[in-house]
């Protein structure tokens, strides 16, 4: 997925000089085509992320449509306090691109892992989180996100990652998008998470059940008039996120219903409130975290979603 | 030199007052730096009151956020708003808050209050005006208790290394932070040499001497590096019973005191 920014950045900033990066010095030749096309706005910003975060609000101040690109705790929680007060509280249009996040860098340890970016982020106001599940839907939404011209955050992941449209989705900012329509039981899955609910959705389908699968990659706004039919349509929501089960975007999902007084079955799957070690894969980490497909079938068992 | 000795006097007194009648605190912090910011407005800026947004303004960004009283106060007194409105400071409302906000008046130009941020932002707005060919220059004033954050030894390394010489940094340096002796609590000195050795043009001058610092700013312009002027000053500096005296990073004057420091200032 890193690969696929680099390349949709090196496209958009080729046709609009106002886009500029800074990276903390990650990513080591990944930028050379960026720096091609973009010499004076591809900057290496040093291992100094704070200072990053708040160099790129003063860009966007002066009219650049800065983006900030390191490893995703690096760039959400080392320089959380830049991020609160000179981009969301200032309202600049900076791009905050976390790469490998979740449990992406598995084996790097707890340092490189992350699980409380989105509830950071979404405690920020004026902040937008959106979290592609591949390189397609990072390269059709990255475009809808300059566009906003305000504060984003844009968790993708490393490389490598599954395929998960068939064909190209005419995603929208801020809009779920349904892959496979269902009923009774739909599996709302955010950012790189996608494959394991796409193994749930087949899973389902063994037991009789067509469930809807949703990719939900925008987690703030959002997408409430998806929500608010869902509860009616269906007995059961499942949601999906390697991020804290806590805080996260189930957590979104739930409070939007409690503020709406709605009751509705939402079944919230996550990385459990403790650090993940000592692993040597992120399909390793993923079994232990319990966000693997057994897991979480034998948990909608125990709750008789199956 | 006598304009800008008047002005800051001026300053200095409506500081005080309205320290007194809004209860405002940081007076000693504002003191410290009021003869710096009476010199870049009056004689180095290039700004103009009426038009506070004009594209080719020089930038000046306040680092110590709890001196607002003295940047609202001096923005007051070179015609940005009138003077009057000083006293709307922290009521409930009012552009004029204890640390700058994004509602404050025209001509401060970000928010302010967390220390630390300024300088890297002006690194950021420097940057982005050398990759657009502007001619704008970036100003920076950070109190020496400021200057224990991180993020300003972060933006020292990075802006010398872009060789950003539209800006400049300023150090407030009172020798006296929040709580105690800034040179007890860190390791300062030297500071110019420190500035120096993170590749600053540096120059070391009298912060409340209007002509050293002048000389200092005209330095500052022809220079192929960023600048950093080290102005020794004095907490409280104007007032004899404020000087060097901590207390008055908190306290907040009565009425009787304001008499006082408006006689010592020369004022009638």
């Amino acid at each position: 997925m890193r690969n696929a920014f680099a390349a949709k950045l090196t496209e958009l900033a080729s046709n609009d000089d106002s886009i500029m990066l800074f990276y903390a010095d990650i990513g080591n030749r990944l930028f050379n085509n960026l720096k091609e096309v973009a010499p004076t706005r591809t900057i290496n910003a040093g291992i100094a992320e704070a200072n990053m975060a708040s160099m790129a609000s003063g860009a966007a101040m002066m009219g650049h449509k800065p983006f900030i690109y390191t490893i995703t705790p690096f760039t959400t929680a080392r320089n959380f306090e830049q991020i609160k007060i000179d981009i969301a509280y200032q309202n600049q249009p900076v791009i905050i691109v976390g790469t490998g996040s979740g449990l992406s860098y598995a084996n790097l340890g707890p340092t490189h892992h992350s699980f409380e970016d989105i509830a950071l982020m979404r405690a920020l106001p004026n902040m937008n989180i959106v979290c592609p599940a591949d390189a397609d839907e990072l390269a059709i939404l990255m475009p809808q996100l300059i566009a906003l011209n305000a504060p984003c955050y844009f968790r993708i992941g490393k490389k490598n990652e599954p395929k998960v449209h068939s064909t190209l989705p005419a995603l929208k900012f801020g809009q779920a998008y349904v892959m496979n329509p269902g009923k009774s039981v739909a599996i709302l899955a955010n950012g790189t998470i996608m494959p394991v609910a796409q193994q749930l959705h087949q899973e389902l389908l063994q037991h009789g059940i067509e469930a809807e699968l949703v990719s939900f990659h925008t987690v703030k706004p959002l997408d409430s008039t998806y929500l608010s039919n869902a509860a009616s349509r269906f007995e059961h929501l499942i949601t999906l996120e390697e991020h804290n089960v806590n805080g996260g975007f189930g957590s979104a999902v739930l409070e939007y219903y409690n503020e709406q007084c709605m009751a509705v079955n939402v079944h919230r799957f996550g990385i459990p409130d403790r650090f993940i070690d000592q692993v040597s894969s992120q399909h390793t980490a993923r079994i232990k975290a319990g966000l693997d497909i057994d897991t979480i079938v034998n948990t909608l068992k125990s709750r008789q979603v199956l | 030199m006598v304009e800008l000795e008047k002005i800051s006097a001026n300053i200095r007194y409506t500081l005080c007052d309205v320290s007194s009648k809004t209860s405002t605190p940081h007076l000693g912090s504002c003191l410290s730096c009021t003869d710096i910011l009476s010199t870049l407005y009056w004689q180095v800026l290039n700004v103009e009151p009426q038009q506070p947004k004009s594209k080719d303004r020089d930038y000046f960004l306040l680092g110590k956020g709890h001196a607002a009283s003295a940047l609202y106060t001096t923005l007051a007194y070179r015609g940005y708003f009138p003077i009057e409105d000083l006293y709307q400071h922290g009521s409930d409302g009012s552009q004029f808050e204890e640390h700058p906000g994004i509602h404050a008046p025209a001509g401060v130009e970000t928010v302010s209050g967390s220390l630390g941020h300024a300088l890297s932002l002006a690194s950021g707005m420097a940057l982005s005006a050398k990759v657009q060919g502007l001619s704008n220059r970036f100003y920076v004033l950070m109190g020496d208790g400021e200057i224990n954050e991180g993020t300003v030894w972060e933006a020292a390394m990075f802006a010398p290394a872009k060789q950003l010489n539209n800006l400049v940094a300023i150090v407030d340096f009172n020798k006296l932070q929040g709580t105690g002796e800034s040179c007890e609590i860190m390791h300062l000195e030297p500071l110019d040499e420190k500035w120096r050795a993170f590749g600053w043009h540096t120059i070391r001058v009298n912060g409340h001497d209007h002509q050293a610092l002048i000389e200092a700013f005209d330095a500052a312009q022809v220079q192929q590096q960023p600048v950093c002027i080290i102005a020794d000053t004095i907490k409280g500096k104007g007032i004899s019973f404020m000087e060097n005296d901590n207390n008055w990073h908190y306290r907040i004057p009565t009425v009787d005191e304001v008499m006082m420091a408006k006689e010592e200032l020369g004022l009638k």
